[in-house]
């Protein structure tokens, strides 16, 4: 009986008593969820497009975020390291379609995959070795983005809103119409949607495929760098971010593997619930739940909608 | 000219359904083996027992069990190190539960601990196939790791959070703990990984490895024909639990001697992966191929700058390595997408033409 009291109805009680404190956790669980929604978007964009499943793009978000610092740190001005990054990820997804994509035609899902897995351990390993291996701080000053925070009375209470975050979700938020209008109305765009479409209907109607993932990733690419620096200003630039990367998962199936919208309300379902499942009924469990309530969400939603919840409906034929 | 199988007759179905129908693979296997029982335990230094043979060893059960499953059954996991660990902690709470007991009995059954919980995992396969369940099985992945460090029952509340081999015997010779030899240790690894290896070749050429491999080519194909797909589906998770949780236990018990969660991270789930990769998917040969390969590169490469007589800082050579397996992982799948498995039976035809092209 005590058990389920504190299951069902304690968490409920204090979230009624500290409503600041509800507010401030669920605006936490929004920025947390905003930037898994970015991971899950240079994913999404990818599997889009080539139908891989760019285990890479968790170690993308710490080169691209390296990168940058990196070249700072040697005296670069900010925005033209910025500059020189985006030309990098250029490179990065030039040589990944020659290199790796281009000899791996036609060969199953799971080879590609491997194939990136072959990539993060190159991207690691190139990484620590040109930039080395400590934790770096994010030039965020450099790059004029706001510190700082606003603190807001309400429900009797103060809330407060980090500037940074602010600027991550409102930056969040432009990349996502820019791309939504990049695939909706451009010629590339919609050379991009036929490509996802079907590759045999594209490749017919002389849509160059190569070309098409050269884009895709380099899409990826400026999306990781866009994340890189968000979540390096928030903690610091390390290769720890990789291992975050990975709850970037949850929010992909959840979302669907081909939805964007779904990506974004995934990763929004999947930080709020985070962060009050840590908040509210962590300590029942002993704290760290935080590893794996995200698969455990995503996993019930999978029971009821095995594509996730935007994604295509699955229809299989003999 | 030697390897070539012409008048060789079969005359009963026995023969025919040997494991190796083909002379020269029998007296091949028996040579093996008998180096591997006879030779090695004597010859071998004990650093090569330890840190050479008993990891490729365990790794290879490890990756046989993911085989079954990825394999064979085609639903593809990232829960191996979980399942790995599920058997070592079991196998660690058996030994203080049971402290008489055969140690390698134990061991063994530590793996349907592994097996039940595996299954448990394995639900989701019902409803989700590809990608999806693979993250899907990432959930065992997380879940399993956070009870290793948060149950403390799991590891008999020892501060360190890990849990210490106790010295058990066989027969009055000390087996698993510190006072066991390398060479004891060696042949309880070998007979056990023999032993499953021979059950695991039976049970894929047998009804349910065709059953899985109908699966696998398409479901809902192999639903049509009249095969279960739930048990089916379960099973092949139950069976592959069942190998890596008799590995990890192997892995705790037989060669490193103590474990804590982090021995069955994410990484594990990872590596095991690669070497099934590698080694060829649906291939009980490539499974130790890959093991060989994935375990033995870094430990070549880290050698290699020694040979050639430079001297490169220890940081350095760390960051290389990552590069040039990461670079050969996708060489060797533009070279050769079907594993190490496909060069040997490309190299078994090879040898059945020689001298002649074809």
């Amino acid at each position: 009986m005590d058990i389920l009291y504190k299951i069902f109805l304690d968490p409920f009680v204090q979230m009624g008593a500290a409503p600041d404190l509800l507010v401030q956790t669920l605006w936490e669980g929004l920025v947390a969820g905003v930037l898994y929604s970015l991971i899950a978007l240079g994913f999404v964009l990818i599997f889009k497009a080539s139908g891989v499943f760019n285990f890479a793009q968790g170690i993308m978000v710490v080169f691209a975020a390296l990168t940058l610092v990196g070249l700072h740190a040697h005296g670069v001005p900010a925005f033209l390291a910025l500059a020189l990054t985006i030309a990098v990820m250029y490179g990065l997804a030039f040589s990944v379609e020659r290199f790796v994509l281009r000899p791996l035609i036609n060969q199953p899902d799971i080879i590609l995959f491997m194939a990136t897995f072959g990539l993060t351990y190159f991207l690691i390993g190139l990484g620590e070795l040109v930039f080395g291996g400590d934790p770096k701080v994010m030039i965020s000053d450099q790059l004029l983005l706001p510190r700082g925070a606003y603190e807001v009375k309400m429900l009797g209470g103060f809330v407060q809103f980090q500037k940074i975050d602010i600027a991550a979700a409102v930056i969040a938020a432009i990349m996502v119409a820019g791309l939504a209008i990049f695939f909706q109305k451009t010629r590339i765009g919609r050379a991009l949607r036929a490509v996802a479409d079907s590759h045999k209907a594209a490749l017919s109607v002389g849509i160059s495929l190569e070309y098409i993932w050269v884009i895709v990733w380099f899409a990826a690419g400026i999306v990781a760098l866009a994340t890189g620096i968000m979540w390096g200003a928030r903690s610091n630039v390390s290769f720890a971010l990789q291992i975050i990367a990975l709850k970037a998962l949850p929010v992909l199936i959840l979302g669907g593997f081909t939805s964007i919208p779904g990506a974004i309300v995934g990763g929004v379902i999947i930080g709020v619930g985070e962060k009050f499942g840590e908040f509210y009924w962590g300590p029942l469990l002993g704290s760290g739940i935080e590893s794996w309530l995200a698969y455990m969400i995503a996993l019930v939603f999978l029971l009821f909608r095995p594509q996730g919840l935007f994604g295509e409906r699955i229809i299989e034929r003999i | 000219m030697f390897y070539r199988e012409a008048g060789q007759y079969k005359t009963n179905y026995i023969a025919d359904q040997a494991v190796f129908p083909i002379l020269q693979d029998r007296i091949g296997i028996i040579a093996i083996l008998a180096i591997a029982y006879l030779v090695v335990p004597f010859a071998a230094s004990n650093f090569t027992i330890d840190s050479v043979l008993v990891p490729l060893l365990v790794w290879s059960l490890a990756t046989i069990g993911l085989n079954l499953l990825t394999g064979y059954t085609g639903l593809l996991s990232l829960g191996t190190g979980g399942f790995m660990g599920v058997g070592a902690f079991a196998c660690y709470k058996l030994t203080l539960a049971f402290p008489d007991a055969n140690i390698i009995l134990l061991i063994l059954c530590s793996g349907f601990f592994a097996a039940a919980i595996g299954a448990v995992f394995g639900l989701p396969s019902l409803r989700i196939k590809g990608f999806y369940l693979a993250v899907a099985t990432l959930a065992a992945q997380f879940f399993l790791s956070w009870c290793f460090i948060r149950i403390p029952w799991l590891y008999d509340y020892n501060i360190s959070a890990s849990i210490e081999v106790p010295t058990r015997s066989v027969f009055g010779i000390p087996v698993t703990g510190p006072t066991a030899s390398s060479g004891t240790r060696y042949i309880v690894v070998l007979s056990i990984v023999v032993l499953m290896t021979w059950i695991a070749s039976n049970l894929v050429r047998g009804r349910f490895g065709r059953m899985w491999m109908a699966v696998r080519d398409m479901d809902i194909a192999a639903e049509l024909i009249g095969i279960r797909l739930y048990q089916t589906k379960l099973l092949a998770f139950a069976v592959s639990s069942f190998y890596c949780g008799v590995a990890g236990a192997m892995m705790t018990f037989l060669w490193l001697g103590n474990a804590e969660s982090e021995s069955f991270s994410i990484n594990t789930s990872f590596l095991v992966l690669f070497m099934v990769i590698i080694g060829g998917l649906g291939s009980l040969m490539g499974s130790f191929f890959g093991a060989a390969l994935i375990y033995g590169l870094p430990i070549v490469l880290r050698f290699l700058p020694g040979v050639f007589g430079l001297s490169v800082h220890a940081a350095t050579v760390e960051h290389v390595q990552f590069m040039i397996v990461g670079a050969l992982i996708i060489v060797f799948l533009i070279a050769e997408p079907n594993g190490l498995a496909r060069l040997w039976q490309i190299a078994k035809q090879k040898l059945r033409v020689w001298p002649f092209p074809y």
